[in-house]
């Protein structure tokens, strides 16, 4: 690659020496994420059962973790900051968890009472 | 940069003529002389930001979730599927089509492309920070376009899907009183309940909203790289912290595909 650009500003230019770019971390990240959801779509139409749906849908949240965890450990740089850090941000997180089961099985309870609202 | 009472060693900044005050690196110490985290001030405050963002996005989809549980859902076979207010769509009866191939039945094909297209935004925006740490203002320039790029297309796919979303299919839904309802709007849409297609405009929105917003950053970036401001400044912190928003916004669109398209 030609690294030898000029700026223009000669006075004012970055006068050190370019490195090489160090990429393959990158590309490796790129193509796990690829797989991830190639595979998510291939269980999108093989797993169409309706006795199914449950594992389905547990393996789908499984992966979109996996998926989360290299964007925000690699592309984000979170794996590589302060463990204080980390922590910062992972802990408040983690109690939507605790949020998204809640309120889903508070639907279903709503749905149940509205089905059942005259019976 | 450096004050007399430092707890680290300043970092060593980078052969340049940039002056060492005003414009010095924003990582090392902050002013009180010290270093929360071991983060700079201003990658530490949009890790803040992206946390609030989240509990936004958490507080969407764990809308959608309970919207979701309340209504009915179809317990017959797939392929006898149809469209009704009494149960929720499966996502892959409604999103099946692709720009320029008409009438095909094209499940998810045109989200699994939005999806690649956004990945592949994230993967440019990585090589950008990375060309930036090695001070390539050229391959930085390079990388940058190529985010705005894949952002744009982007936006352009998610308008296609939306004006599709809004115009609905040619057969529509038949009502009871013998009219036809085609596509949607926030009070009614042929797909399912009126809540659907809400949280469809409002969660889509909203991410959209966002990738809009990056998009304008990176156009800004892609400027000030060009007028040889990080250059000057010795480094390129911005791009990192603008990297740091558009991968958060990659990672939203990650979820909101897995809920609101594959679950």
């Amino acid at each position: 690659m030609d690294n030898t650009h000029d700026t223009g500003f000669i006075g004012q230019s970055y006068q050190g020496k370019i490195e090489k770019p160090n990429t393959g971390w990158i590309w490796k990240t790129f193509w796990v994420l690829v797989a991830i959801t190639a595979i998510e779509f291939a269980i999108a139409f093989s797993m169409t059962s309706p006795g199914l749906r449950t594992l389905r849908n547990s393996i789908f949240i499984v992966m979109t973790i996996l998926k989360a965890f290299f964007i925000v450990g690699e592309f984000m740089h979170l794996k590589h900051e302060a463990k204080s850090l980390i922590w910062t941000i992972l802990v408040p997180t983690s109690l939507l968890v605790w949020l998204v089961v809640a309120l889903v099985t508070e639907g279903s309870g709503i749905g149940d009472r509205l089905i059942h609202m005259f019976s | 940069m450096a004050t007399t009472t430092t707890l680290q060693p300043p970092v060593a900044a980078p052969a340049t003529v940039a002056p060492a005050n005003a414009d010095a690196p924003r990582s090392g110490n902050w002013d009180g002389g010290n270093e929360p985290f071991k983060a700079s001030y201003g990658k530490l405050m949009m890790w803040f930001f992206l946390l609030s963002d989240t509990f936004t996005f958490g507080a969407f989809l764990t809308a959608y979730g309970l919207i979701r549980h309340k209504h009915g859902v179809y317990t017959g076979a797939a392929k006898d599927f149809f469209f009704s207010t009494a149960h929720w769509p499966v996502p892959e009866k409604v999103f099946n089509s692709m720009p320029g191939l008409h009438g095909m039945n094209l499940p998810l094909a045109f989200v699994a492309l939005m999806t690649m297209i956004l990945i592949f935004s994230s993967v440019t925006m990585v090589l950008a920070v990375e060309a930036g740490h090695r001070m390539d203002k050229a391959d930085v320039q390079k990388w940058l376009l190529w985010t705005i790029l894949f952002g744009s297309m982007f936006l352009s796919s998610q308008a296609l899907e939306w004006s599709h979303f809004i115009g609905g299919s040619e057969h529509g839904l038949a009502m009871a009183d013998g009219t036809v309802m085609q596509g949607a709007n926030l009070g009614a849409n042929e797909y399912g309940p009126p809540l659907f297609a809400d949280l469809f405009f409002f969660i889509t929105g909203f991410h959209g909203t966002h990738v809009f917003s990056g998009v304008a950053l990176l156009v800004w970036c892609f400027i000030a790289t060009t007028n040889g401001t990080f250059e000057k400044r010795g480094h390129y912190e911005m791009i990192e912290k603008i990297g740091l928003y558009w991968h958060f916004v990659d990672l939203v669109w990650v979820f909101v595909f897995t809920f609101f398209y594959l679950v």
